[in-house]
């Protein structure tokens, strides 16, 4: 069972809604890097600097950083294969760097992506961006940007579709037997 | 992956995620100071040694390290693997102790396969008898990989005693499936009989393989060979079989030269051919020998189990 | 002694028959105060004889004893058993043949007949004392050192020739031991895969040639041991044709399993010879079913589980034989059309007895009742747990197989009823 929560144009609204704020925090996004988290967090992070340069002619540096090798809940999934991490242009020392992902949960993503960076540098200021809070943390860690907050239960799960990945933009949110986190 | 007991277990997709794993390892460690990931925290690897191979047991133990797993070692020496404790009662102190992974290096072909039934952790193959040795030819792979741009169309040679390689048997095996062409070479008296079944060609003669050969990988001989009369003399051999400077040059321009150590220099490989800096990639596969196996512990315990 | 009427029993699996057993003896007339045993549907076939067997005992009694490997045998449709003379002490002298024979006795479930050694200690060095052993007790016919060849051409050729005195013979186990050092299975493509070093067929073939040309040379008999190869299947029916007196035997195993069993690793494979490849068993089914090869022997080799459970290498080569020796030989004899329950019976029962000097089985009148009933349209699986062998070596756990003894007799007593020992 699923029912959608954000369709294609909810997605792209929501999209420009957090690169218009990122602007606004950013003092325009001067000495400001993205850096996507795989798998759906990049696709994410290049359309934030596109519609960032669509608004205001600014070249945000756009980066990958895989955090698999710094989870702590290896053990609750199969093994994930690794993404190589790509350092935007420029490096991240010194700048403001937004961490994209597209779904915030118990929070352990973003502290193995804390752990990750401090590998690439030492950055000014760290920021989170996600498309999809759901609530239910272990960790007291919070986003500066939200595209959509949803109260979950524990059993349900909340599926991101991106075009460049699975071929179209939807949120889903499913039901399932088993809660998997 | 449960264990990696032979290369030949490896389907194409699974050996190349092996060597792209390897890849991010090696990224995720460049120009650290600390060469350490949390990755395997709180799992716990025995790397089980009933014969001695200290560069084998150094790069696992390496490679567990880095990924913060812990590491015991049981060496044949000063251990009860030396009291003639039977592996199965080794299996069941394993067991008792809670591994998650259990490298094996033994004298005997098929040590691993026993264990592997006797265990509920992953079992790694790291070297049984004359058997297969997996994660060399993984770091083998790797190498050429990296110095060639892929394996795929590669055309290799393995020279010399391929009856009682097991770097042989496991390269065959992951070569063929990752698309090389494999030409052992060796004398007649050190090809097993059944070797025309393998996925490789086979020849005697050395120099005419070379300028074929994008990569020539040299197989350690031991001189006890000789005496079981598998070849006439040393000097016989390394006249036949050796690559020295002049057979080198019958390579073609950007052709490699492996070795999976230790090697005898002056038997079958001259030392200015083992040092050349151009073609040799004996110190290469030495450290990447640490990021594959980093790779393939990744893959068996990165994981549910 | 008890009385017995089988009733409804298909002799040979021919038609139904009434079989009276009084005296010890098959006989005619009333069966008036014997016990009935309904037996319609079952096969009788003369006691099973067998010339290969380890019991182990003296020396390895953890592994199996005499009393252990009788019961094996007699649940196997076994009334005779040739007990090999690797022991320990090995059964080199007139002294160890008897205890084994009296051993034998004790138990009472089938005929122990001890082979006894061609060499002192099975050292190959010089001939151990055949004559005293055929005076003994035991009555000595069958001499070998298995478990190992009689290497020295000399001493083999000696050794055929002094056996003759007392109607013995040689049974060799045919390995060039030069050719099979540190072996560990059939030599071929399975064991350069698994680096494991080969037992070629040629050890066993160049030993075969040689023995039956001195035999021919000496005008001697010789029984060849667990031949495993199609070359030496040729080799044989070469001898054969040209008058040599040689007879030859195959195990159970080699008619049935193959080398690719060595890719578990799991030494419940490992025996000696190997098992070898799909060809070389058709070409040993061939040479069994047109009497090149003359007899089934077990070569029944129980070992204890710490010489198992273990590396292939470290293991010791060897299969459990007598309870599975008939159901295997029916599926790869009998159901593959081969050989009939006759046919069966000749190479299982008559041949083997001939070979080893004993009286000639039979189903006939006045003939000892040494018979075993079995149910052909039984199916069944081999458990190791429940073998009456002191050991677990089977290599068909979990495998189903045809046939089972139902019943077996050792001169008119059962030593089986219902499938289990009756003592
Ligand atoms: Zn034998």
């Amino acid at each position: 069972m699923s029912r959608a929560l954000l369709d294609a144009p909810d997605v792209a609204r929501v999209v420009d809604r957090i690169a218009h704020q990122i602007l606004e925090k950013t003092d325009g996004a001067t000495d400001t890097v993205v850096l996507g988290i795989p798998t759906r967090g990049v696709p994410l992070a290049r359309r934030l600097a596109a519609r960032v340069h669509a608004f205001e002619g600014v070249e945000v540096p756009v980066g990958v950083l895989d955090v698999t090798l710094h989870r702590d809940d290896l053990r609750l999934r199969g093994v994930r294969a690794l993404e190589s991490t790509v350092e935007p242009p420029g490096g991240v020392e010194g700048k403001l760097v937004v961490l994209v992902d597209d779904v915030l949960y118990s929070g352990r993503t973003v502290r193995a992506a804390l752990d990750a960076l401090r590998d690439l540098g030492r950055p000014r200021a760290v920021q989170l961006a996600v498309l999809v809070d759901r609530g239910h943390r272990e960790l007291p860690i919070r986003a500066d940007y939200v595209g959509k907050n949803v109260p979950t239960s524990q059993a349900e799960n909340v599926r991101v579709l991106l075009a460049e990945t699975d071929g179209r933009d939807a949120v889903l949110l499913e039901r399932q037997e088993v809660a998997a986190r | 992956m449960k264990h990696l007991l032979s290369a030949g277990d490896l389907s194409r997709d699974e050996a190349l995620t092996v060597l792209d794993t390897a890849v991010r390892m090696d990224e995720a460690l460049a120009g650290r100071e600390v060469k350490k990931l949390p990755t395997l925290r709180g799992r716990t690897v025995v790397n089980l040694f009933f014969e001695d191979s200290t560069r084998t047991r150094i790069s696992f133990e390496l490679a567990a390290k880095r990924l913060s797993a812990d590491v015991v070692t049981f060496s044949a020496k000063g251990s009860s693997v030396s009291k003639g404790e039977s592996l199965k009662d080794t299996a069941l102190t394993l067991e008792a102790m809670g591994a998650d992974a259990v490298v094996c290096r033994h004298a005997m072909s098929g040590a691993p396969h026993r264990l592997a039934g006797w265990v509920r952790g992953s079992v790694l193959n790291a070297g049984d008898g004359t058997h297969e040795h997996p994660t060399q030819a993984l770091l083998d792979a790797y190498t050429m990989r990296r110095r060639l741009g892929r394996v795929d169309g590669l055309r290799v040679a393995i020279v010399g005693d391929v009856l009682h390689s097991r770097v042989a048997r496991s390269n065959v095996l992951l070569l063929h499936t990752l698309g090389a062409e494999v030409t052992l070479v060796a004398p007649p008296t050190l090809l097993p009989v059944g070797v025309a079944e393998w996925p490789a060609a086979v020849s005697y003669d050395l120099d005419a393989t070379l300028p074929k050969a994008d990569v020539v990988m040299m197989l350690r001989v031991q001189r006890e060979r000789m005496g079981q009369a598998y070849f006439p003399s040393e000097r016989e051999y390394s006249r036949r079989y050796g690559l020295d400077r002049h057979r080198m040059g019958l390579l073609p321009d950007d052709a490699i030269v492996m070795h999976p150590g230790p090697m005898n220099r002056g038997m079958e490989i001259a030392a200015e051919v083992a040092d050349d800096p151009r073609r040799s990639t004996i110190v290469e596969q030495v450290s990447n020998g640490v990021s594959v196996r980093m790779a393939v512990l990744y893959l068996l315990l990165g994981g549910a189990q | 002694m008890s009385t017995w009427l089988i009733k409804g029993v298909a002799p040979y699996g021919g038609d139904p028959v009434d079989l009276l057993v009084a005296d010890g003896v098959i006989a005619e007339g009333s069966a008036a105060g014997a016990q009935v045993l309904d037996a319609a549907g079952l096969v009788a076939l003369p006691g099973l004889v067998d010339l290969h067997t380890h019991l182990r005992e003296p020396g390895r009694e953890d592994a199996e004893t005499v009393q252990t490997g009788s019961r094996a045998a007699a649940l196997g449709g076994y009334t005779a058993v040739h007990a090999m003379a690797n022991t320990d002490p090995v059964a080199d002298t007139a002294g160890v043949v008897e205890q084994v024979w009296r051993l034998g006795r004790e138990a009472g479930l089938v005929d122990v007949r001890p082979v006894g050694a061609v060499t002192v200690g099975l050292r190959g060095e010089r001939l151990a004392e055949l004559g005293a052993m055929a005076d003994s007790a035991a009555r000595v016919r069958v001499f070998s050192d298995d478990g190992m060849a009689v290497h020295d051409p000399q001493l083999m050729r000696r050794a055929l020739e002094y056996v003759k005195a007392f109607g013995g013979v040689v049974a060799q186990h045919a390995e060039e031991p030069r050719l099979t050092e540190g072996a560990q299975m059939n030599e071929g493509v399975v064991a350069a895969r698994l680096g494991l070093t080969g037992w070629p067929a040629a050890a066993e073939e160049a030993m075969i040639a040689r023995d039956v040309l001195l035999a021919a040379h000496v005008g001697s008999r010789l029984h060849v041991c667990h031949v495993s190869t199609a070359g030496s299947v040729d080799i044989l029916r070469w001898a054969k044709a040209k008058g040599t007196r040689v007879t030859a035997e195959v195990t159970p195993h080699h008619l049935l399993l193959t080398d690719d069993l060595a890719a578990t690793y799991d030494p419940v494979y490992k025996v000696n010879p190997p098992l070898r490849t799909a060809q070389d068993v058709a070409a040993l089914r061939a040479g069994l079913a047109d009497g090149t090869i003359d007899a089934i022997a077990t070569d029944h080799a129980p070992h204890a589980l710490e010489d198992k459970e273990t590396e292939w290498g470290a293991a010791r080569p060897g299969m459990l034989g007598l309870e599975t020796a008939l159901s295997v030989a029916v599926l790869a004899m009998r159901e593959t059309g081969l050989l009939d329950w006759r046919g069966l019976a000749e190479r299982m029962s008559a041949a083997p007895a001939r070979i080893g000097g004993l009286p000639a089985p039979g189903l006939v009148v006045g003939a000892p009742a040494s018979l075993t009933l079995v149910d052909p349209a039984a199916r069944w699986t081999p458990d190791p747990a429940a073998s009456a062998s002191r050991s677990r070596n089977t290599p068909y756990a979990g495998r189903e197989l045809p046939a089972r003894v139902v019943a077996t007799f050792l001169r008119g007593e059962p030593t089986v009823l219902d499938g289990k020992a009756t003592r």
